[in-house]
């Protein structure tokens, strides 16, 4: 099991931690109910460090990424970061990820933690142009601060105009002392902030200089159950989750970072699926009787036959109310169908509805 | 933590107090602190005669889904309603507002298998 450089520091914070993805995590520190309003209402901070990233440089940098992801990497201009899929070769996800434009000749791909391994070796394997790779994933740290209050609070920590930095952009400079810091404003909790890509000698500072400026804004730390609860409420997916090795980007929903304007790993498959019509899609649901769907319970139709199986599923700490995500056959899958998830043996009615479940003000 | 040393438990994190024939059952401390924030309580089986170790209930919360244990066999008296409104007590208040139900001891002898608050403490590795 692998501790990221701020294992301590969560130790001494008194975090829960649990094993993920090969790693020792916080999973939450005050409760999860608490670090999820925080986030939504003023500011938290997750450490996030077990995700991997990958520099891929030289002349024929672009190719690579254009074969290997899903989404049109040409659109990206340096600063620019873009959401993406890595098609397996049948079909199905190897992981989703994000592309960054560092230059003409050089991006940083981040990854998941579960994934690592398996995407060093596919994109090696697709790397026909020899295009260098680097894995940076031991030797950097990963902070996600999320909340409305992030711009606010972390200004004064560097000379970075952060209301500057527009979704999906980041800026490379000096924070809390710290130099080339990348400064992302990403997230996974669609409550606005940024990710800091830190050398892990100097996580430890950033993360107190973080805790420190941001206490005025009631900064909380905040763990992976959160992290999970932000997202859901979203509708973006988990890998391993909500999308798989065997699941299509078109049935996920991810038919927007699907560009059939270049050829890529996987791009005459998905075109066919796309043209003879999707079996199955993932839709949002939420309960309409007491009773909290769970990743793989069966969802059935008014009669108990399966039509489908769920992903994810929680309570909605932001609403109160009961959510989940799931494939269903397509027939299913409008918004408004009825749809019943079994839950330890009996059919608890739900109905799908649009994401995101939370839209945040 | 807390353990109260009035109190029965068993290896399924329950607590339960006896007096007389009646045994109040609840989570432990250890319980809801692994389970997190509790959601809901859902038990459906007032009025049923339930034996040692079968489940009368579940837990569920935000992370995760729990069964809950009967600590010894007996008939279920009664369940605490207000844990529909306040789910959370059982985070909260583990011991007291946190009581989960009621039973109706068939088998006295049951008793003497719980654990005491020191021998939950060594189980629990605390």
């Amino acid at each position: 099991m692998k501790n990221t450089a701020l294992y301590q520091t969560h130790i001494d914070l008194g975090a829960k931690m649990v094993p993920f993805a090969g790693y020792n995590m916080p999973v939450s520190y005050a409760g999860i109910k608490q670090e999820h309003q925080r986030v939504r209402e003023a500011l938290g901070m997750f450490d996030v460090s077990h995700m991997g990233e990958f520099l891929i440089s030289g002349p024929n940098a672009l190719d690579l990424i254009q074969y290997i992801t899903t989404n049109d990497a040409s659109k990206l201009e340096d600063g620019k970061v873009q959401y993406s899929c890595m098609p397996n070769g049948e079909g199905g996800i190897v992981d989703d990820l994000l592309v960054y434009r560092m230059s003409e000749t050089k991006y940083l791909l981040v990854v998941n933690a579960s994934n690592m391994e398996k995407d060093w070796n596919w994109i090696k394997r697709q790397n026909r142009w020899n295009v260098d790779m680097q894995d940076l994933s031991d030797n950097l740290s990963l902070l996600a601060v999320q909340g409305p209050k992030a711009v606010e609070a972390l200004q004064a920590l560097t000379s970075v105009n952060l209301a500057d930095i527009t979704y999906y952009s980041f800026v490379t400079g000096t924070f809390a002392g710290v130099e080339d810091v990348i400064i992302s404003a990403t997230g996974y909790t669609g409550a606005g902030g940024f990710e800091l890509y830190i050398p892990n000698a100097s996580a430890t500072k950033v993360w107190n200089a973080v805790m420190q400026a941001g206490e005025a804004f009631g900064i909380l730390p905040c763990g992976l159950g959160c992290r999970d609860t932000l997202r859901l409420e979203m509708g973006f997916c988990l890998y391993g989750n909500d999308i798989d090795d065997t699941t299509s980007p078109l049935e996920a929903g991810l038919g927007w970072i699907t560009k059939f304007t270049k050829d890529f790993v996987d791009s005459d498959k998905m075109l066919k699926l796309k043209e003879a019509g999707l079996q199955r899609k993932l839709v949002g649901f939420e309960m309409l009787e007491r009773g909290i769907a769970r990743q793989h319970y069966p969802i059935c139709d008014a009669d108990g036959r399966k039509i489908g199986e769920v992903t994810s599923g929680s309570e909605s700490p932001s609403t109160g109310k009961l959510i989940g995500m799931g494939y269903v056959a397509t027939a299913f899958s409008k918004v408004d169908s009825r749809i019943f998830i079994e839950i330890r043996g009996k059919l608890i009615p739900a109905q799908v509805v649009k994401m995101p479940f939370y839209k945040p003000a | 933590m807390n353990f109260p040393a009035n109190l029965k438990y068993t290896k399924e994190h329950e607590w339960v107090a006896i007096e007389g024939n009646i045994a109040t059952v609840g989570i432990t401390d250890f319980a809801q602190s692994e389970l997190g924030d509790i959601v809901f309580v859902e038990i459906e089986t007032v009025g049923q005669t339930v034996g040692r170790d079968e489940v009368f209930g579940t837990v569920e919360a935000v992370k995760t889904v729990s069964d809950l244990f009967m600590p010894i066999s007996g008939e279920i008296l009664e369940k605490n309603a207000e844990l529909d409104n306040a789910p959370e007590v059982l985070n909260s208040d583990p011991y007291t507002a946190g009581w989960m139900i009621k039973i109706k001891v068939a088998d006295a002898s049951e008793i003497d298998s719980l654990m005491s608050a020191d021998d939950y403490k060594q189980h629990i590795g605390q």
